[in-house]
């Protein structure tokens, strides 16, 4: 037998059929859908009067487009409300179960796939939301689809897909004290760019991988996308069981024993062969923050925004027009820059561990008054955790406002916007030119950074705070 | 569903030679309430081509009557971001068939493709070769002779071949589309899912 990757080992044992010269059918194991996404592709199925074929394998939640105050209320926004309300009629037609507003499993769709069990190791996942690279984290193969790409897993569980070529990032030694895996992740992106891994899927791989947590490991493959990758996975192990084991819909009993035995096979053997390797050290990682308008301009927070001399020339004028934006000069230090929101949340840093490294750092102490500070939680568990381990009330302490759980200011779809040239230290994954609202300028960052920002009311290094 | 079929195409080009054009640039988040497929096209880049009080911003190139077609030329890493198919349908209910990059983003390319807007991915030399040709004569046409997976530059004469999944190339020239196909196999469906348990 051939040495396999991970990802072909899942992939082949997915593959239905596969079309000479072209893509491969694929089976798709869960499918989770969204307000935003999935409304036209109902239609579409409905205009064909197709049913959806295998509804027991697709699950619902409303994220996108929720407000998160009051979510108790009818929502204000009309089209949002009607958006919301289509999720609810389209679900109940064609017998899809949909975790809606107010509903105690209800959040952001990558922080509840997780938390219930409903993301196992070796599995097909697909969502019309690119970071459902968030998946990979258990050793599946998760991936953002289009529209019409959720019309076809609505009618026939399959999609047809290019198989992506492999890369593989191995991150050896041990991480510094307060660097978390949102830095391990900002600084891959700064170090390949935001366009680094398309046409491929990333294994992650070393010691930093495996010490770390599952919503660290989460963080990491959350942001796979934003290199360009398809996806991103990590070999489930120990840690990945343990997740697991007694999670609602996760297999229980002898169906358990069943399942640990096939993934406990799912790994890269040895001689496996990648299409690119890469390899970083944990040694070179310190707190990263971003500076410009895409994910890839990223720098140690220690250090400076790159002089346009350094930039190569053909990329000088998007370089310029992201220094315009952001109100930056070239060469400047980050440190001590003025910063006037600190958003924490979405489903890169929405999650419990999240909340308690910055309830953690913040206790006793009080945000700066210059910031406003929101804390989102990734889900309604989140946010019902939350107030059990009493990290609410040391955060509303702390002057942070808490809201109730969506993406919210991730993408500002909702009311939750940071306005015109104001500036945020976000822990989503996008600082995109209006990602937070118009205008809105947007610095990515870790929790434990966003919160240490929050205290001392302009960019701080947090190790030294 | 039958889609735009395209095979070939004489025309002029709009270019925009920025890097990293995300689909948050290409259709805000704002816009995404919406629940059908049509008339994205008038938000299209939004908040470059309007300002905060719904002006057009006259240099931004969609706004100057200098340029236009039924092609987008645009900087390396076209459509990265969000999954949201909302891009290619904005990008095709303004009216564009073709959009020529040196390099697209995966989830961009294949919405493009399902709705019947051909990604063409040229070299960075070439790229450049057709910055100039627009910047010279915005007049400028080009020929896309899918078939034949060419893109000629009038301009210059030079012919550019490129590369096309040939299965999603018959789908573009029939204007078939996805679904159909697997609708087809639904019994190959099934019995995968037999032979699973
Ligand atoms: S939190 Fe942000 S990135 Fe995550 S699913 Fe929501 S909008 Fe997308």
């Amino acid at each position: 037998m051939t040495a396999k990757t991970l990802f072909d080992k899942i992939w082949d044992t997915h593959v239905v059929n596969q079309i000479e010269g072209g893509p491969s059918v694929l089976y798709i194991d869960r499918h989770l859908i969204h307000e935003v996404t999935s409304p036209q592709a109902f239609s579409g199925l409905e205009k064909r009067q197709l049913s959806v074929f295998r509804p027991e394998r697709t699950v619902a939640t409303a994220d996108h487009n929720v407000p998160t105050i009051n979510q108790h209320l009818p929502i204000d926004d009309e089209l949002s409300r009607f958006q919301v309300n289509k999720l609810t009629e389209n679900c109940e037609r064609h017998g899809i179960t949909l975790y809606g507003l107010n509903h105690p499993y209800q959040g952001i769709v990558h922080v509840i796939g997780p938390q219930l069990g409903l993301t196992q190791p070796g599995m097909t996942i697909v969502c019309g939301d690119s970071h459902t690279s968030t998946h990979g984290a258990f050793g599946s193969i998760a991936f953002g689809i289009g529209t019409s790409e959720v019309e076809m897993v609505l009618a026939t569980q399959c999609i047809l897909q290019l198989k992506p070529k492999k890369m593989r990032i191995t991150v050896n030694g041990q991480l510094q004290e307060n660097v978390t895996p949102k830095d391990v992740i900002l600084y891959i992106i700064s170090q390949i760019s935001a366009s680094g891994a398309t046409g491929y899927f990333v294994e992650y791989a070393g010691e930093v991988f495996r010490n770390m947590t599952m919503e660290g490991r989460m963080t990491v493959c959350n942001m796979s996308i934003e290199m360009g990758a398809r996806g991103g996975l990590i070999a489930p192990d120990e840690t990945t069981f343990d997740y697991l084991k007694g999670k609602e819909f996760a297999p229980h009993g002898k169906d358990w024993d069943k399942a640990l035995s096939y993934w406990q096979t799912l790994y890269s053997d040895e001689d496996a062969q990648f299409d690119h390797e890469i390899t970083f050290y944990a040694s070179d990682i310190e707190p990263m923050i971003t500076y410009g308008t895409n994910p890839g301009m990223g720098i140690k927070i220690t250090g400076s925004i790159p002089r346009l001399a350094d930039i190569e020339e053909k990329e000088r004028l998007s370089f310029s027009k992201s220094m315009q934006y952001m109100g930056f000069e070239n060469g400047e230090r980050i440190i001590g820059k003025p910063v006037d929101y600190v958003f924490i949340g979405s489903c890169t840093n929405g999650r419990i561990e999240d909340l308690r490294a910055v309830a953690a750092y913040v206790k006793g102490k009080k945000k700066a008054d210059n910031i406003t500070a929101w804390i989102v939680p990734g889900s309604k568990q989140v946010e019902k955790q939350a107030i059990e381990e009493g990290i609410v009330e040391v955060l509303e302490a702390a002057g942070f406002k808490m809201r109730q759980p969506g993406c919210s200011a991730c993408l500002a779809m909702n009311d939750d916007k940071i306005p015109k040239g104001k500036y945020a230290v976000s822990t989503s994954n996008r600082n995109f030119e209006g990602r937070q609202g118009p205008g809105a300028r947007t610095m990515l960052a870790s929790p434990l950074t966003a919160a240490a920002v929050a205290v001392a009311g302009k960019i701080v290094d947090p190790r030294t705070v | 569903m039958a889609l735009n079929k395209i095979s070939t195409l004489r025309t002029t080009a709009v270019p925009l030679p920025i890097e990293n054009v995300d689909t948050d640039q290409i259709i805000p988040a704002r816009f995404l309430k919406a629940t059908t497929r049509e008339g994205f096209g008038k938000n299209l880049f939004r908040d470059w081509r309007y300002d905060n009080n719904d002006q057009p911003i006259q240099d931004f190139v969609l706004n100057n009557p200098t340029y236009s077609g039924e092609i987008l030329v645009a900087g390396k890493n076209f459509g990265c971001g969000s999954s949201r198919e909302h891009a290619a349908w904005a990008i095709e209910d303004y009216g564009f068939k073709v959009v020529i990059s040196s390099f697209f983003a995966d989830i961009f390319k294949s919405n493009a493709l399902n709705n019947g807007v051909l990604p063409i991915t040229v070299s960075e030399a070439v790229l450049q070769t057709i910055f100039t040709a627009i910047e010279n004569n915005p007049k400028a046409t080009f020929f896309v002779d899918l078939p034949n997976q060419t893109l000629l530059i009038e301009a210059t004469g030079e012919a550019v071949p490129f590369e096309i999944n040939p299965y999603k190339k018959e789908c573009l020239i029939n204007g078939y589309d996805d679904i159909d196909y697997l609708l087809s196999i639904k019994s190959k469906i099934e019995a995968f899912e037999a032979a699973k348990v």
